[in-house]
């Protein structure tokens, strides 16, 4: 729907829909989102647990728990092909290969009873046609690319003997070994601490622009937005509320709840240059996330919304585009046109 | 702000060390040197911030302030009076002084107690109210931290994350604590949910003149609330100072390497980052020397075998390094 992007897209999602179907009843986790990725670029997916950015990774992936799980309507289109229309077996070729996926724990994807170089060598003989040295050697080169020192005597060691930082390089090793169109990075450094996440995020980012490959990196840290994503989608209660790139959503959100949540951050004296010398209150949004179960109908956020008018409740605002390539979806996003964040 | 009289409380050179046993007859191989050699105070009204990255023993130093585990070494001095080695029941009164908060609400919170039964424990454990006066203040602590009374008969469960956390700190102040110990408390929150309890913390403090340890990982978070910080790395404290001076003007390697790590919300600043190679190293081998020197990038010969001390290196500013402190 965005065409202001040179650059053809890979991978192209439209209209997705998927639902739990519990006995708490029928759960919108994600409602008709829509979004594309060009190759090398990255794709930041922000909100708040809940909000439906993990189970849009794992709809991609075609993952969804199911029961109780199902994609219900919609497209991904990974360089032409629709993948929900794809049988099991022709998207086991897709997961690994074309596609990957890394996530926030590196120990449980990990199989801990392999060693690490194996189950890189197993994911790449899945889909090349490589002799087992062969793709153990290939193995050892991917991890000496992410960086581990001495990746030949790491290939023989076990999940549990590596740190949690060097897990998450040998899982990226191993999303990386087909060289994907696409990784889906799913709050890849939030178990790290912080000195070990700008290493991951460095890297992610260097193997980014190496290899070509289009990242759609899911995170609540708006901070790691900032400093690693060419554009933005932001997600509310399963709704894709607003898409720009990161300099004007940083500089001007256009939804009331990406202003909320930017005025809400504490910030560090380095941005600004000075501590404020009294203590603060820090800028609230009110109220809490509804349950997924029992959505507001209209907009979800206008409960919490001081903009929110009859308006509001009664329907989901349609997706205006204000700015060249900033989707909102707003009934007032012009009461925050140019007021700034 | 520490400068107004005496503090409510003051650590000294405290040190939890735990064996490591091996084998068959559980010899006693190493040691892991969680906290080693800690110290500092905190004033009436005032917030200490402790930070580092896990495994560097903010969590340990609590547990040990808190008497939940015995210190190998060092005192621990609340109102004046040295609380290290009371027994039982003679800590029983320094109890209702010092309260505690931690990460994860869920798993500090009774799930099969009610809300109201959660905050009225420990009034009915220390004597303080009973029956009609005891409902009526937990009642009025529940509206304190913006919770409605009619919630004191819903189970944890009932609660969202930023609810549940509302409930502990309502457990915390019921016996009008002097000073209050938040273990990542406000980690584990949404970004939205995390401003109210931030908010919540500062309104409670400057109410009832509390004092705050409050360790965490998040840096900004951290220079909001404190009026001081502590920076630890593998056990032992490396920078203390006032918040202005620990932001602005950070003068440990470590120091200046957390905050140059931490991603800032703001895409126009395009800063120069100084990764830091490496891990934390193990606390149970900390390296020869500076427990840094591993991964600092200015580390000289001296760092690998000399440790450097903590010393002022200007007024009121504490670091633990030997550039900045004159041989």
């Amino acid at each position: 729907m965005d065409t202001h992007d040179p650059m053809p897209p890979v991978l192209d999602v439209a209209g997705l829909r998927t639902m739990f179907f519990t006995r708490q009843g029928l759960l919108r986790a994600v409602d008709d989102v829509s979004f594309s990725v060009a190759r090398g670029e990255v794709l930041a997916v922000v909100g708040e647990s809940g909000c439906g950015k993990s189970i849009t990774a794992l709809s991609i992936m075609r993952l969804v728990p199911s029961p109780p799980g199902r994609i219900v309507g919609g497209s991904v289109t990974l360089d032409g092909r629709d993948l929900l229309k794809l049988d099991e077996a022709q998207m086991r070729g897709v997961r690994g290969n074309e596609m990957s996926m890394i996530f926030q724990e590196p120990m449980t994807s990990l199989n801990p009873v392999l060693t690490v170089g194996s189950q890189i060598s197993e994911a790449i003989r899945l889909h090349q046609d490589l002799s087992r040295a062969a793709a153990a050697d290939k193995a050892v080169e991917m991890l000496r690319r992410v960086k581990i020192p001495e990746p030949a005597q790491r290939a023989r060691e076990f999940p549990h003997q590596l740190s949690g930082g060097m897990r998450q390089r040998a899982m990226i090793a191993m999303a990386l070994a087909c060289n994907p169109k696409v990784l889906i990075a799913d709050e890849p450094t939030t178990a790290l601490d912080v000195t070990i996440q700008a290493q991951i995020l460095e890297l992610i980012l260097r193997l980014q622009q190496d290899l070509g490959t289009a990242v759609i990196l899911i995170t609540h840290d708006l901070g790691v937005v900032a400093e690693t994503a060419q554009r933005v989608i932001v997600m509310y209660a399963g709704r894709k509320i607003e898409e720009a790139d990161v300099g004007a959503l940083f500089a001007e959100p256009l939804h009331p709840y990406t202003h909320g949540l930017l005025a809400s951050v504490p910030r560090l004296a380095i941005m600004s240059g000075q501590v404020q010398a009294a203590q603060e209150r820090l800028q609230e949004i009110p109220g809490m996330v509804p349950p997924l179960t029992n959505l507001p109908t209209g907009c979800a956020f206008a409960p919490r919304c001081r903009f929110a008018d009859a308006q509001c409740r009664a329907a989901f605002p349609p997706y205006t585009q204000p700015r060249r390539g900033h989707w909102v979806a707003c009934w007032h996003s012009e009461r925050l046109y140019g007021a700034g964040a | 702000m520490s400068d107004a009289g005496k503090p409510i409380i003051a650590v000294t050179g405290l040190k939890k060390h735990y064996p490591v046993r091996k084998g068959l007859l559980r010899r006693t191989v190493g040691q892991v040197f969680a906290v080693d050699g800690v110290s500092f105070s905190i004033g009436e009204g005032e917030t200490l911030g402790l930070v580092g990255e896990s495994g560097c023993g903010k969590s340990t130093v609590a547990r040990a302030v808190m008497r939940l585990i015995e210190p190998t070494d060092g005192t621990i001095t609340l109102e004046g009076q040295d609380i290290t080695h009371l027994g039982k029941a003679e800590l029983r009164p320094f109890r209702r002084q010092m309260q505690m908060i931690f990460q994860d609400p869920f798993s500090s919170l009774n799930p099969r107690m009610t809300a109201g039964d959660i905050v009225r424990e420990p009034l009915l454990v220390h004597g303080v109210a009973r029956g009609r006066a005891a409902e009526e203040r937990t009642a009025a602590l529940f509206e304190q931290v913006g919770l409605r009374p009619a919630q004191m008969r819903s189970f944890p469960h009932q609660f969202s994350g930023g609810q549940r956390q509302r409930v502990s700190i309502a457990r915390a102040i019921a016996l009008d604590p002097r000073l209050i110990i938040g273990d990542e408390p406000v980690s584990a929150l949404d970004v939205s949910i995390q401003a109210q309890v931030i908010n919540l913390l500062m309104d409670l403090q400057r109410q009832k003149r509390l004092s705050y340890l409050f360790i965490a990982h998040d840096l900004a978070v951290v220079e909001h609330i404190s009026h001081r910080v502590a920076v630890m790395y593998l056990g032992k404290i490396v920078e203390y100072t006032d918040k202005t001076s620990l932001f602005l003007n950070p003068l440990h390697p470590y120091t200046e390497a957390l905050l140059s790590a931490v991603p800032v919300p703001d895409p126009r600043l395009k800063r120069r980052r100084r990764v830091l190679e490496g891990d934390v190293p193990s606390p149970m081998k900390p390296p020869p020397g500076c427990a840094f020197h591993t991964r600092c990038p200015y580390a000289e010969a001296r760092c690998r075998v000399e440790a450097p001390v903590l010393q002022e290196a200007a007024p009121g500013h504490f670091v633990s390094c030997h550039l900045h402190v004159a041989a």
